[in-house]
């Protein structure tokens, strides 16, 4: 199985264990992740705020070269995801982006290939059995929560991956990989994504009250599929002992009996005294 | 096309009205005022005008009030409301499209550090090709003045590897360069 691979800009660096351990755990399913050569930035959170056609442009270069590759895109990060995947929606649509677009990047572009979230190839195009087949470790008592912030789920009309309000996809996968996934209310919050950068107290609240929602559960840690609410919910935990915040995709490697060592390593809140307690050194 | 300065005024409200369903597409006109939005947005508390208030206030044409407001910057674009709205108002799109507007005509309003993280945010990937963490950062301080605040925090996350020093410039930079040029001179102070 061959996909062409949009890491996205935080995947190079804030997030890099989220992409590491992303291709690892696919190679482990034998899957390729191919990345598309030169892409740039989609302009995530910022340009859709300043400029329709800048933002129409700089996701349409991505998904002109990406088309090339002659398969399906596949996206980690949620912010690149919805970006990717509401420019092709609005290409399809609109008559008026299909004759502008092309001239814009200098690139011809057919919207023939979709743009597909990791999580929703494991639950649809692999299947969580097999996913499950390849578990060597169980993460037996492991008490997560699935926290899935806002543009895995939303819009729905565009991202349409799982139920806006109470999604499964991640808790299924990760009672698939032997983790106790517990049900909480905090699943589908907002984190307040860029808005650590200009105005911390609004997204300290946010992330406040997600973790409070996280330890009302009893839960351990939060697992996440996304750079900026995994950064997030990271540093602003308030209190003294945060709980750790995983990537799937970290998980997922751990259970495999991959080397998760040097993913871990590069967490703000360390959680190696957590797997520890539960047999992972 | 209605001129630039008549969005601004009062006066002028209807055409304000028209240039923003014109510009989103979007019909806030539907809205009724349930609540259904302000109830479900996690940051109305930061907001000065409630998201259902906003929407009536682009429908009585209070143009200025509207531009100048802090909501259409603290709107984290989560897309609860619209998600929820029984009216089917696509919302977020109707702050994406005041934003642009108010940032096209210049419109100093009450939040100043949001709508300059954009531009400096855009103003990486004109130059870079892709997000460049630490300039952007940088770049952010010196324009709000804002220097010492999370210093101990960057530092963790250049020593972790979180953040790199140098920016990677991709080779299609300058088909990027042509792409803003094309589409419309933003990202420039």
């Amino acid at each position: 199985m061959k996909y062409a691979y949009y890491p996205g800009c935080s995947q190079e660096t804030t997030s890099a264990e989220y992409n590491r351990s992303a291709v690892e755990v696919c190679r482990a399913l034998e899957i390729e992740l191919v990345e598309i050569p030169d892409w740039n930035c989609c302009g995530a959170s910022s340009c859709h705020a300043v400029d329709d056609r800048l933002a129409h442009a700089l996701v349409g270069r991505n998904l002109a070269i990406a088309e090339k590759e002659g398969t399906d895109l596949a996206v980690v990060c949620p912010a690149c995801f919805l970006r990717l995947r509401k420019t092709r929606k609005e290409f399809r649509d609109d008559a008026a982006l299909r004759e502008k677009l092309p001239g814009l990047i200098d690139m011809p572009y057919s919207a023939r290939y979709e743009v597909r979230h990791l999580l929703d190839i494991l639950a649809n195009t692999v299947g969580f059995e097999k996913v499950a087949e390849k578990v060597k470790k169980p993460l037996a008592g492991l008490k997560v929560v699935a926290y899935y912030g806002c543009y895995l789920v939303r819009p729905p009309e565009v991202t349409g991956i799982d139920d806006p309000e109470n999604p499964q996809i991640m808790d299924t996968l990760l009672k698939a990989l032997g983790a106790d996934a517990l049900d909480w209310r905090g699943k589908v919050e907002c984190c307040g994504g860029s808005l650590l950068l200009t105005r911390r107290d609004i997204e300290g609240r946010l992330v406040a009250g997600i973790c409070e929602a996280a330890r009302e559960v009893g839960a351990e840690a939060i697992v996440t599929a996304c750079g900026l609410c995994q950064h997030n919910l990271e540093t602003g935990q308030p209190g003294e002992n945060p709980l750790p915040v995983f990537y799937f995709t970290e998980l997922m490697g751990l259970a495999y009996g991959l080397d998760a060592r040097p993913w871990l390593r590069r967490h703000l809140v360390n959680p190696a005294s957590l797997l520890k307690k539960h047999g992972f050194n | 096309m209605i001129p630039a300065e008549s969005a601004v005024k009062e006066a002028d409200g209807l055409a304000f009205g028209r240039r923003v369903r014109e510009d989103s597409g979007v019909d806030f006109n539907r809205c009724y005022q349930c609540l259904t939005c302000t109830l479900s947005c996690p940051v109305s508390f930061a907001m000065d005008y409630q998201p259902n208030q906003l929407m009536r206030m682009i429908q009585t044409g209070a143009a200025a009030e509207v531009l100048r407001s802090r909501t259409i910057w603290v709107c984290a674009s989560c897309e609860t409301c619209a998600a929820r709205c029984p009216q089917g108002i696509d919302i977020p799109r109707v702050m994406d499209t005041l934003r642009q507007i108010a940032l096209r005509e210049k419109i100093a309003g009450r939040e100043a550090a949001i709508p300059a993280f954009h531009l400096t945010f855009l103003k990486s990937i004109r130059r870079w090709g892709r997000e460049y963490e630490l300039g952007m950062v940088i770049g952010l301080k010196i324009k709000t003045r804002d220097f010492f605040n999370d210093i101990g925090l960057g530092i963790r996350m250049l020593m972790k590897g979180k953040m790199g020093l140098l920016p990677h410039r991709i080779k299609g930079a300058g088909e990027i360069q042509a792409i803003f040029r094309k589409s419309r001179e933003v990202g420039e102070d």
